[in-house]
């Protein structure tokens, strides 16, 4: 009886298809009208589909790689349940991407068959962490940056990307509650995690700077309503930070402004291919491979 | 925060699968507080949709019966058959009991 099983509801269906595991996965957006908004441009779209997918896909695989080596398994297990968030958000923006594009590549191929030059990434989404209180203050300005940037996607022109965005919100609101509790708790608490914590800080806000930075893709299509211009999120951002780090007794560094984000062009560091490398050598080492 | 206890106290988790349904315990977890508590729970125990509401409590403030009373707690109502509603019929239409 239900009654006094809070698990019935793993065990009442009579096959696998909830459980994602091996490869035969079907199309995430199978069933979804794929037809573009008028006026935009497929390439446009694709890219701008690349860029937060990949942000979400690279960010997902870094995030995996602390299972096994985060400092307590109930942490593992969040940091592992954000990656997988955030692999889905992947999946759903390089199928549209995809879609867009109009070349028959399915997620599959985007993830696994394209070279570095070809992600589209923000470099502060490759990054590695050099310990616990740089994952946090990472995921914190990721997850920061993503919700505000969401939060406006959903009302945007694509109703695709729009959808995939406003599914995000609640997934990434998570993310940044998770990052924020453990900046305040490590920031605001003994002599040690201060100090390490405000060194993550020193390190990793200055690299927020890129996040603010218009692509002339993302121009374009913000000008017709289907994308954000990331310039617009800073004050939000600003202001969410600047309360985590004063409840954190933390303080913000200096902050120089970048003109540019290398990574939405391709232009990526040697974390990337690291990444790459791990990521896509089972799949390109056995193209066309199931289990 | 003086004190640093290098292992966190120990939580029982307890989730509600869905309205009008009781909390059921499903296991317990480690975390420095009730806060955190609260967040690896739903991050161990709700992760496939299993739960709209969730209680933790620490594990040391639960009090329970002893192996030594089973007798004098539980022996004396085996052979009292008329407490339980075994001889009602109850409708289809009253799920849950």
């Amino acid at each position: 009886m239900s009654f006094d099983d809070a698990y019935q509801s793993l065990t009442d269906h009579d096959d696998d298809a909830r459980w994602a595991y091996g490869t035969g996965f079907t199309d995430p957006l199978a069933g979804v009208p794929s037809a573009l908004p008028d006026g935009v441009d497929r390439g446009d779209l694709a890219a701008y589909c690349l860029m937060l997918g990949d942000d979400a896909l690279i960010l997902s695989h870094r995030l995996q790689q602390w299972v096994t080596r985060a400092p307590e398994i109930e942490d593992e297990l969040a940091l592992a349940n954000i990656g997988l968030d955030l692999l889905g958000q992947a999946r759903l923006l390089l199928t549209r991407a995809g879609e867009a594009e109009g070349a028959g590549r399915d997620e599959d191929q985007l993830a696994y068959l394209r070279d570095p030059g070809e992600f589209r990434n923000v470099r502060l989404a490759e990054r590695a962490d050099a310990d616990f209180a740089e994952l946090v203050a990472r995921l914190l300005v990721f997850s920061t940056w993503r919700l505000a940037l969401f939060d406006r996607l959903a009302a945007t022109g694509d109703p695709v990307v729009a959808a995939i965005a406003a599914k995000g919100v609640k997934e990434v609101s998570y993310h940044r509650d998770y990052a924020a509790g453990w900046v305040v708790r490590l920031g605001d608490g003994t002599e040690l995690s201060h100090a390490r914590t405000q060194a993550a800080i020193d390190v990793v806000l200055p690299l927020s700077g890129e996040l603010f930075v218009a692509h002339p893709v993302e121009r374009r299509l913000a000008e017709l309503d289907v994308a954000v211009d990331p310039a617009g999120l800073r004050a939000e951002f600003d202001d969410v930070i600047a309360q985590v780090l004063r409840v954190a007794t933390l303080t913000a560094p200096s902050q120089p402004s970048p003109q540019q984000s290398p990574g939405r062009d391709g232009d990526h560091g040697a974390e990337l291919t690291e990444i790459l490398a791990e990521m896509q050598g089972l799949a390109r080492a056995t193209p066309g491979g199931v289990w | 925060m003086s004190e640093i206890r290098h292992e966190w106290p120990l939580f029982e988790v307890f989730v509600r699968a869905k309205r009008g349904l009781n909390h059921v315990h499903v296991g317990s977890l480690r975390a420095a507080d009730h806060a955190m508590a609260l967040h690896h729970a739903r991050d161990l125990y709700t992760r496939r949709n299993e739960g709209v509401s969730i209680w933790v409590v620490r594990s040391e403030d639960v009090v329970a019966s002893g192996p030594d009373d089973k007798d004098a707690f539980f022996a004396p109502s085996g052979d009292k058959a008329y407490r339980h509603p075994t001889y009602y019929s109850i409708p289809d239409s009253v799920p849950h009991i």
